[in-house]
């Protein structure tokens, strides 16, 4: 406190050129990857599974690593999302455009009204009420069984082909299909990463550091929480939707518990609060399923321990650990 | 218990006063009856021993805890109650006794953000950088403070008088109209907590600004007025010589009875 010397040189800082240049074009850069994804991935289906839970825990890291909440919820939303979608092109017969539209607008209202619930609640607290609320959910969607077709999940979402004006995509041509999807993923990273350099993404952020302090600067706190919380369903539920068209069926299982805690193994295996850790996260979690399910039923067991093992010894996830490495490194 | 009658009207209308305010926890009364005005422009201090109830009292002017009883006045409205972020939005600040500031947040980006809390907050999808009068206003502030060699660092990388420091910054960072610290010298080291007073004087040059302390002799050279809490009520107000000649504190500050 006692110098009196003038403001540091910008570039002065922590952050090395080329990770502060990377971070400026992080778009660029992850669309890129996600261009030639295909050829590195094993087959094609595969990647497009990566792309859809790749953009799932893109939207549960708004909420977990951006603005510092723990959702054991965002289920309901991929869920919502995806019937929202399939509903509206068995039932309704729209097209899937519009059925993308339809399941992200009722994912939306799914997570206004659970968050209005939940978001005056903290930590396990708001975990567990998440929780709960996600279950109510899947149990109202289990018993409308003429929509959903309960149990056995709502099957019949055909679309093998997309008329767009003056082109129509073949879906059942994998390559088209991965591409119409990286379309639409990646419209949503691009808005995501705007709204993370936005003056709202940076408030989002100084409420994960310091809730007080933040309010004490002025913030409505709660009303923030609640609009990420409604932005972070509304991506996660153009994932179910995407999901939905990409594996013609939504069983019920999208909407149990268990796939809200996907979502936040694969932020945690990539690095929460990391742009792309989501991406790197959903591969991950997708290889390892993918890999161990041939060699042995028990796959979730050797997952669950992989797990632990990150949490315990690479807490910042894989991505995360990249960038702290390179950064220790003066890149 | 009904309000006091305020006591005669200072020479202008007071930038906050408090009407038989009191707060009660269960059964312990931490605070009760304190009818007490701050005057606009410098520092008025609020001292006492340990328990007199500055704490208490400093969390119900900053808006942090309701009141039990009484009333928090803000240029003669009543703002008892109000949610924490309406006090900021009104222009009441503060800075809290145990730090607090944005830990992994660059320096800068600490003052840009609270900077921003009163002018842009739902905007989704305008840059940050498209308001360079923030950076410019946070970069003024932290040379102001004494960190300006320091705005790239993240703010817990900074040692304890610097993240105190930056909290005033980041209090400062909305343009407010009182300035509440909290005991800003709390765990300092003698150097630190004189560069502290040195800051917090040359702030009440432009502005308002009420400061919790326990340390009388720290406060009593700088402050225009004094305010004197003791077992959750108020004993004594006035000019430091007054202060200084009360009968009263001198037996609570200077002779032990139990």
């Amino acid at each position: 406190m006692t110098e009196g010397a003038p403001a540091a040189r910008p570039g002065s800082g922590r952050t090395g050129r080329w990770l502060a240049r990377a971070s400026r074009h992080r778009v660029a850069l992850t669309l890129a990857f996600l261009l030639v994804f295909p050829w590195i991935a094993p087959y094609q289906a595969l990647a497009v599974n990566i792309l859809v839970l790749g953009l799932y825990a893109l939207g549960f890291n708004l909420l977990f690593g951006y603005t510092g909440l723990l959702s054991f919820g965002h289920a309901a939303f991929l869920g919502g999302g995806a019937y929202g979608c399939g509903i509206a092109i068995v039932h309704y017969g729209l097209h899937p455009g519009l059925a993308l539209a339809a399941g992200t607008l009722l994912a939306t209202l799914i997570a206004a009204a659970m968050g209005v619930l939940a978001i005056r609640t903290r930590g396990i607290y708001f975990a567990m009420t998440t929780l709960a609320l996600s279950m109510c959910v899947y149990y109202a969607f289990y018993r409308a069984e003429a929509f959903t077709g309960g149990e056995n999940g709502l099957r019949g979402i055909n679309v093998p082909s997309v008329a767009l004006p003056g082109v129509r995509l073949n879906l059942l041509d994998p390559t088209v299909k991965y591409y119409a999807v990286l379309a639409v993923v990646g419209l949503a990273i691009w808005l995501f990463s705007r709204l993370l350099s936005s003056p709202f993404g940076a408030a989002l952020e100084a409420i994960r550091e310091n809730e007080h302090r933040a309010q004490a600067c002025g913030y409505d706190v709660a009303r923030m929480k609640l609009a990420a919380f409604v932005i972070s369903g509304a991506l996660c539920g153009l994932a179910g939707a995407l999901q939905a068209i990409h594996l013609s069926i939504v069983p019920i299982e999208i909407m149990h518990y268990s796939t809200s805690g996907q979502a936040v193994m694969m932020a945690l295996l990539g690095g929460m609060g990391t742009f792309f850790g989501p991406f790197v996260g959903a591969a991950t979690f997708s290889l390892l399923q993918d890999g161990l399910a041939t060699l042995t039923s028990h796959w979730q067991l050797f997952v669950g321990a992989i797990f632990i093992a990150f949490v315990l010894f690479l807490p910042l996830g894989i991505w995360g650990e990249v960038l702290a490495r390179l950064r220790r490194a003066g890149w | 218990m009904s309000a006091p009658a305020p006591r005669a009207a200072p020479e202008a209308l007071p930038i906050l006063a408090t009407e038989g305010l009191g707060k009660r926890f269960g059964h312990f009364r931490a605070l009760s009856g304190v009818t007490v005005a701050f005057p606009e422009g410098g520092i008025t201090a609020i001292i006492g021993p340990n328990g007199a109830g500055k704490s208490t009292f400093f969390n119900l002017i900053s808006g942090a805890v309701p009141p039990s009883e009484g009333r928090v006045l803000f240029r003669g409205q009543d703002i008892t109650g109000l949610a924490p972020h309406r006090f900021a939005r009104l222009g009441i600040a503060k800075s809290f006794q145990i730090t607090n500031v944005f830990p992994h947040l660059t320096v800068r980006e600490n003052v840009r953000v609270a900077a921003q809390a009163r002018r842009v907050r739902f905007a989704l999808f305008r840059d940050r950088a498209a308001f360079p009068e923030l950076i410019a206003r946070a970069e003024a502030l932290l040379g102001e403070v004494g960190l300006g060699a320091r705005m790239d660092r993240l703010a817990r990388e900074l040692a304890h008088g610097e993240q105190r420091a930056l909290e005033i910054a980041v209090a400062l960072a909305a343009e407010p109209a009182l300035l509440l610290l909290d005991e800003p010298t709390a765990g300092m080291s003698p150097e630190e907590t004189r560069d502290m007073m040195d800051l917090v004087q040359r702030l009440a040059e432009t502005r308002t600004l009420i400061l919790v302390e326990h340390k009388m002799k720290l406060v009593m050279g700088v402050s225009r007025r004094l305010v004197v809490l003791h077992q959750g009520e108020l004993l004594a107000e006035g000019s430091p010589d007054a202060i200084r000649a009360h009968p009263e504190v001198r037996r609570v500050y200077l002779g032990k009875s139990a």
